[in-house]
């Protein structure tokens, strides 16, 4: 019995069907946790890749080595640090949002990779034009590069979002209580470990497959030509 | 507590088992990435399904997911292996998957005339792949195989919650007996970079002895 269902252990279906309703509770704060922490890395990711495009090699070169730090170092390490170093310096987040955080962190520097890639496929015949007709370099980014930047842009951070999704189940290792963590607690209960494992598995991939579903139908339906911002 | 370089000791004892587990299942995950890669893009329909499946479910689903399962249920069903045993399978399994998109996408993108040539010089299709196909293709998967291969060593540290003393155990071992997590989880982030590092490394060298070979093509003389 957990949050009022109780699993119902006479056949394996019958279990997994009775299970799926507290799954789908856990699968709230997957989804909430993945929602979260893509928001995070594409606001930092913005901001490494605009540093790392900065004049000032002071400013460039340790954001480029602090970026490659994190994106070639585990994440489930990088939560450990978040979860048990930050109270120590008096920063007390509730476990979901240092989850979210070190989802977010660690998906930044991809993100940033993502933006610089995107800004550098624009010819650079755009940056000649742009200042032949004197636009600022604030009017160049927002009216010539970003909009053209966009349509390569987004699939790519789809596929990210897609892989965020995946590993939320390493925020279980944190107390975080979302799916995975609510099937290990059913399989401790019941010593039934096949059935909510696989049923955690195939909501995975059934949410995958609609992902990839929808980020194949976003570039095939992006105009190439660019998106303006006004 | 104790001196803050005190902690590597233990650290490098755990950081052996994760490059143990890393090179293994690295190995393993390329055998099954060409297995895979080759049976989608030139195989039977059979064989063609059975990648495909196998592609999508180790690809659709959270590697997590997939340790707990192979440790936790699939003893349920008759079938154990120890700790270690499985994950390096489970990570093999996983990386195995991602690497045979790699595998498929560099054999489709060789030049049609290449098969066109080895047709109108009478190779048998076997030849024409392991001679022709894969020598170029290969060139091609080394760059993204290097960041699958960073990929499966930080992935390594997830087999720590399948009760392996790699080198993410080692460091919750340390912090839950000291609890002086700054200096133990900043050395072990060190370790697992310089590791990642290594990896690069050894992937451009690899690299580039592959393309050299590619670009100089030995004549043999009759």
């Amino acid at each position: 019995m957990m949050y009022g269902h109780s699993w119902d252990l006479s056949t394996p279906l019958s279990f997994a069907i009775s299970i799926l309703p507290i799954l789908l509770i856990g699968l709230e704060v997957t989804l909430a946790a993945t929602a979260l922490g893509f928001v995070i890395a594409m606001v930092l990711g913005i901001v490494w890749a605009l540093l790392r495009r900065s004049g000032s090699r002071l400013i460039s070169w340790p954001v480029a080595g602090f970026v490659e730090f994190v994106r070639d170092t585990p994440l489930l390490v990088q939560l450990y640090f978040l979860y048990f170093v930050l109270p120590k310096y008096g920063i007390v987040l509730p476990a979901f949002m240092t989850g979210a955080i070190a989802l977010g962190l660690q998906y930044s520097a991809y993100t940033s990779e993502v933006y610089g890639a995107g800004l550098d496929a624009i010819r650079r015949g755009q940056w000649e034009a742009s200042a032949a007709l004197n636009l600022s370099r604030w009017q160049t980014y927002r009216d010539v590069l970003i909009p053209q930047a966009i349509p390569r842009v987004l699939p790519a951070l789809g596929n990210y979002l897609v892989s965020m999704l995946k590993e939320t189940p390493v925020l279980s290792t944190v107390s975080i209580v979302d799916m995975l963590n609510l099937a290990n607690v059913i399989g401790d209960r019941t010593f039934e470990y096949l059935v909510p494992l696989s049923m955690v598995g195939l909501i995975f991939l059934i949410l995958t497959l609609i992902c990839s579903a929808g980020i194949r139908w976003l570039e095939w339906s992006l105009p190439r030509s660019g998106i303006p911002l006004r | 507590m104790m001196h803050a370089l005190n902690y590597l000791g233990p650290l490098l004892k755990g950081a052996e088992i994760t490059a143990i587990i890393a090179v293994a299942s690295t190995a393993l995950g390329a055998v099954l990435a060409f297995a895979a890669g080759i049976a989608r893009a030139s195989g039977g329909w059979l064989l063609a399904g059975i990648a495909i499946i196998y592609v999508e479910i180790f690809r659709g689903t959270s590697l997590l997911v997939q340790l707990f399962w192979l440790y936790y249920a699939l003893p349920l069903l008759g079938f154990s292996m120890d700790p270690i045993m499985t994950g390096i399978i489970g990570l093999a399994l996983n990386i195995g998957a991602y690497g045979a998109e790699v595998v498929r996408g560099a054999i489709l993108a060789v030049p049609n005339d290449q098969h066109e040539a080895a047709r109108a010089l009478n190779l048998p299709r076997r030849h024409t792949l392991w001679r022709i196909v894969l020598p170029q293709a290969v060139v091609e998967m080394m760059p993204p195989f290097a960041n699958l291969a960073v990929q499966n060593l930080k992935d390594t540290a997830l087999v720590s919650m399948i009760t392996i003393t790699d080198l993410t155990f080692r460091a919750q071992e340390l912090r839950n007996l000291t609890l002086d997590s700054v200096p133990i989880y900043i050395e072990t982030l060190l370790l697992y970079f310089a590791v990642a590092l290594v990896v690069m490394g050894v992937m451009r060298w690899l690299e580039s002895r592959l393309r050299h070979g590619a670009a100089i093509p030995r004549v043999r003389m009759a």
